[in-house]
């Protein structure tokens, strides 16, 4: 179906709703594309889109960043991260800082990158910071077990990965999130396939539907969201048959849950979520530097946004990033002071470099 | 974070794949793929590793949008 065809079909649809639709899109990709294509001004004005908490960049913890940058600090370890973490604020600093302070962190493109660091500088400890959610713990587990097959001992992780569904539920459950149905990830969805957010429509009683990135994949997505709305279903749909099956990706969820467990993660601005976490399993613990060395930091636990940053509200959907008093005066892409502003994909970034028009 | 981009396999061996985007061509693993490939193929490329095999029409699809992300990107480092 063309664009234009699909935005008339969504305002038949609406006006038969006759009430306006709060939908939430989870994915930080999505909230780029949203951006990009210029959707918000397609649509009727009607249809609110609201971001989630799904920028892996962003829900990281000050305490996970905290201890990133206590373990690069050792002179005998090389610690490698992707690049979008770099930037991303603990207490005082970020990793790219403590790299201009003499320590050795390199960015890499993949965990597989980071092996072959290990492989090349034996008399190091190599450590990879395993960040992301399901799109990308599979790839570390690859790597793992890549690890284990060449026997690269040097090889270790600092595991903060996140799972999607468990933070939706906790979103849902805590009965502060106002919306009507939920555009869902495509491509965390590509390895865990649609059935892992039946919960979604079983317990919450709301619409969801696996999305494509681009406009006319974003906009049959919303339009199948208001027909489950318009019809009073709820169902988990897949609009992204390209690539995402019902069964996600099975060797790719195999692998991972042998070398990973979940466990209560932190997700900054939300706080801790049962089970929304990623750990290394008990016989891979061998790989978790965490176990390897003492990671010191003089970590003070209590509110750990910086004051007067909404990134807690804005990840939960109940802010957009305008409503932050800090939002384009204290806190800029450039001098970012909440995790929002540091990722490309989170809200706040997005909003700074597209105008903010919702 | 979580965008995978489709690539075009031009050499295989093993486990192992090279893979072409727009004249990028780079080594991935293909350890995670259920299933096989052929030279030739389209498949999701994320940190290093296939997640999925796409079929050519939605590979072109998509990548119009990542060529699109790529010239904003050069865009804006300009």
């Amino acid at each position: 179906m063309e664009g234009v065809i699909i935005i008339e079909n969504i305002k038949k649809l609406l006006d038969s709703i006759k009430r306006p639709v709060r939908l939430m899109e989870v994915c930080g990709t999505h909230t780029v594309a949203i951006f990009r294509h210029g959707i918000r001004k397609l649509l009727p004005e009607k249809i609110l889109l609201i971001s989630g908490p799904g920028c892996p960049v962003c829900v990281t913890s000050v305490e996970d960043v905290e201890k990133a940058m206590a373990i690069a600090r050792n002179e005998d370890i090389i610690f490698t991260t992707f690049g979008d973490m770099m930037r991303v604020p603990g207490i005082e600093k970020n990793l790219s800082e403590v790299r201009a302070e003499g320590a050795d962190v390199r960015v890499v493109y993949s965990p597989m990158d980071a092996l072959r660091i290990a492989s090349d500088n034996k008399d190091k400890k190599v450590v990879f910071f395993a960040t992301g959610f399901e799109t990308t713990s599979p790839s570390v587990a690859g790597t793992l077990f890549e690890a284990d097959k060449l026997k690269i001992d040097n090889f270790y992780i600092y595991s903060a990965h996140k799972l999607v569904p468990p933070a939706l539920d906790a979103l849902l459950g805590s009965g502060e999130v106002n919306v009507d149905g939920f555009i869902l990830p495509g491509h965390v969805s590509t390895i865990i396939g649609s059935r892992p957010y039946e919960f979604i429509a079983e317990k919450y009683r709301k619409p969801s539907v696996i999305t494509g990135f681009d406009a006319e994949d974003i906009l049959q997505g919303i339009y199948m969201l208001l027909e489950q709305i318009a019809s009073n279903r709820a169902e988990v749909e897949i609009q992204y048959k390209k690539v995402v099956r019902e069964e996600g990706n099975p060797k790719a969820v195999e692998l991972m849950n042998e070398y990973f467990e979940p466990s209560d993660a932190y997700w900054r601005g939300i706080g801790t979520i049962p089970l929304s976490g990623l750990k290394l399993r008990e016989k891979f613990r061998h790989r978790d530097i965490s176990s390897a060395i003492k990671i010191n930091i003089s970590f003070a636990f209590g509110p750990q946004e910086p004051q007067g940053c909404s990134c807690g509200e804005i990840l939960r959907g109940l802010k957009t990033p305008d409503q932050c008093p800090l939002f384009g005066c204290a806190c800029t892409p450039e001098s970012p002071v909440g995790a929002c502003m540091v990722s490309t994909e989170g809200s706040c970034a997005a909003y700074y470099k597209y105008g903010g028009f919702i | 974070m979580c965008l995978a981009i489709p690539s075009r396999v031009i050499r295989i061996q093993d486990m192992n794949a090279t893979v072409d985007v727009y004249g990028a061509r780079r080594d991935i693993s293909l350890l995670l793929l259920p299933e096989e490939v052929a030279l030739g193929d389209f498949v999701l490329v994320h940190a290093g590793f296939a997640i999925q095999k796409v079929d050519n029409d939605a590979a072109h699809e998509a990548l119009k949008y990542i060529k699109q992300i790529i010239e904003e990107t050069e865009e804006d480092e300009l």
